[in-house]
């Protein structure tokens, strides 16, 4: 599959041409039960044992519509600002593949149950870019095969498949974006922000755990390039199962270079199927358009119409949660920060870090600075997500009300900081048992300051004579022989009554 | 009045991987082409106002509950595929697409 392909330079290409892309994502439901039957969904369970007559398609099986899978697609369409179709209809796509057992997928072709919507997408430098949603339907996943024989899984070369149903039949909403115009050299960023702000919204709304590893939520990116934003829409391909944020991101800066360099030479873009490719991070061409695409869509004769009672939905709607972008307002708000420091929060995924760490008792200020500073530089140097780090805001709670307590120093916080992240234990533990605990006792504190002046018997004339300016040097000699662990303030105080006293 | 030619018989038998011989495509495009004519000339009385009926019943919303009902059993539900393996089933090798 290693063809060579011409690509031009990303920014050169950006520079000559105006990319136009449009997004389909695929979200998996969390209900219990699958969309049209009630055989049990979970991840992980042993292959065909999830299975139904529906969910094999045996001759007579009748589907059934699960209410909640409609339930959590209204949920959807409305938090994607939509309208909800006041009747709709599910219909059968026709085509034949293992992993479909009835040789069609159930879903809804010209009557999604939600249309016309939007969604703002905020971009890392804080701007805000609106995403236009022209639809999101209701459907059903496939199985999952497996080839075997072929190199790595892959279907080339592959002598047989194996099929578990497990899958088929699991409810799907295909969210479809209308073509996403104007974001020019940003279109990567931006198609990668809107998954992400996709993703959140699933969580928020309790539809999906949206789960981007075990594809929970899966992408189709759609892009051409035109040579003006005034030019007419250029020839697109579709690049399919684009499954982490960052892939989406590689995919559409991938196919801006190679359709670039396509159209430099003089050649047409084939609209086709592309496969993304992690590994090497290209696509290449799929299955060419055929007769295999005439799906012969027709309205499902074994379920009756969806017509969402209007009361129903504006049930649903006063139900919704606070959605993530308003909540990120409210905290910033709350927590009193400025724009671009929310924004860095936000960036390095601290939000719900930081909501909780202040839940813990930190003071916003304090959490936002154990996260976006001591641990950032901890995750990054360990090359993992924050929330990844082997703490939690409960502890980095703990260890501030320490601070706040005035029972150890910042200095000293970090200390039991990499305590606690070495896996010694509670901040409180770790403080014990590395006898951290700034020194409150005078007693030590003046044998220190004692020994200080008789070893500076110059510097303590001084500060007999009236001049203060060189204290800092007993008090530096003091809190080096206590290890760090005085508080300062307290030793200055003494310094001066001893001298002065 | 359009009418159905033998080709585009073919072409949707191939559609739905129906063999079709050349006599059976000769008969069915006459007699499929009969019932084409006859939904034409219904669409020629129906007026605009009278929406396409695909659901006779006079329902909507049949919902069910979103609750778990005992799955088959694995091991008779494979004692009926033509090959199995793993706890799957086992397909002939896909040709011509890709997944």
């Amino acid at each position: 599959m290693t063809t060579s392909v011409d690509l031009v330079d990303y920014d050169e290409a950006v520079s000559r041409y105006d990319p136009v892309f449009g997004i389909e994502v695929h979200v998996e439901l969390g209900t219990r039960t699958k969309m049209f039957d009630g055989a049990e969904q979970s991840f992980g369970a042993e292959p065909n044992t999830q299975i139904t007559p529906v969910s094999l398609g045996l001759p007579g099986a009748l589907p059934a519509v699960n209410g909640t899978a409609v339930e959590y697609a209204i949920r959807i369409g409305l938090a994607l600002n939509c309208s909800i179709a006041e009747r709709c209809r599910f219909a059968r796509k026709n085509y034949f593949y293992p992993d479909v057992p009835k040789n069609f997928q159930t879903s809804q072709y010209d009557e999604p149950i939600a249309y016309d919507g939007w969604v703002d997408v905020d971009l890392e430098d804080g701007t805000t870019f609106r995403v236009q949603i022209e639809r999101a339907h209701m459907e059903e996943d496939a199985g999952k095969n497996t080839h075997v024989g072929g190199e790595g899984g892959r279907i080339h070369g592959a002598t047989y498949s194996l099929v578990d149903y497990n899958r088929a039949g699991v409810p799907l909403v295909e969210i479809v974006t209308r073509p996403i115009e104007g974001a020019g050299a940003r279109a990567p960023e931006v198609a990668r922000a809107y998954v992400q702000t996709l993703r959140d919204l699933f969580r928020t709304l309790g539809v999906s755990e949206a789960r981007m590893e075990r594809g929970n939520v899966r992408a189709d990116v759609n892009l051409s390039l035109r040579t003006s934003p005034d030019a007419p829409l250029g020839t697109r391909t579709e690049t399919k199962n684009v499954n982490s944020f960052r892939a989406v991101e590689r995919a559409v800066r991938y196919e801006v270079t190679r359709q670039a360099a396509v159209l430099d030479a003089g050649e047409t873009v084939v609209q086709e199927t592309r496969h993304w490719h992690e590994d090497t991070g290209i696509t290449t061409p799929g299955r060419v358009k055929s007769d295999a695409e005439d799906y012969r869509y027709f309205p499902e004769p074994d379920l009756v119409p969806i017509a969402p009672d209007p009361a129903w939905v504006e049930e649903i709607r006063a139900a919704l949660p606070e959605l993530p972008a308003a909540r990120r307002r409210r905290l910033q708000g709350e927590w009193g920060y400025a724009d671009a420091e929310m924004r860095d929060v936000v960036n390095a995924g601290a939000v719900e870090l930081i909501e909780a760490t202040v839940a813990a008792g930190a003071s916003p200020a304090a959490a936002r600075k154990w996260w976006m500073g001591e641990l950032a530089r901890t995750a990054k140097q360990q090359e993992i997500e924050l929330a990844d780090l082997p703490i939690t805001p409960a502890q980095i709670g703990a260890l501030q009300q320490l601070v706040d307590a005035g029972r150890i120093n910042d200095k000293l916080a970090r200390q039991v900081l990499e305590g606690v992240l070495a896996g010694e234990g509670e901040p409180e533990q770790v403080l014990v048992a590395r006898g951290l605990e700034v020194v409150s006792d005078d007693g030590p504190l003046l044998a220190a300051i004692d020994d200080a002046l008789a070893a500076q018997p110059d510097v303590a004339e001084k500060i007999r004579g009236g001049n203060l300016g060189p204290v800092g040097a007993i008090i530096g000699a003091v809190m080096k022989a206590t290890r760090g662990q005085a508080d300062a303030a307290r030793v200055r105080e003494l310094v001066l009554e001893r001298v002065q006293g | 009045m359009s009418t159905l030619s033998r080709d585009e018989v073919a072409r949707v038998a191939a559609l739905a991987r129906i063999d079709l011989t050349s006599v059976e495509l000769d008969r069915l495009a006459g007699e499929l082409d009969v019932i084409v004519q006859s939904v034409a000339r219904v669409a020629e009385i129906a007026t605009p106002d009278v929406p396409a009926t695909s659901h006779p019943l006079p329902l909507t919303n049949v919902f069910r509950a979103d609750e778990p009902v005992p799955p088959l059993d694995r091991d008779e539900v494979l004692a009926g595929a033509p090959a199995a393996q793993e706890g799957k089933f086992a397909v002939p090798q896909i040709l011509g697409e890709d997944a």
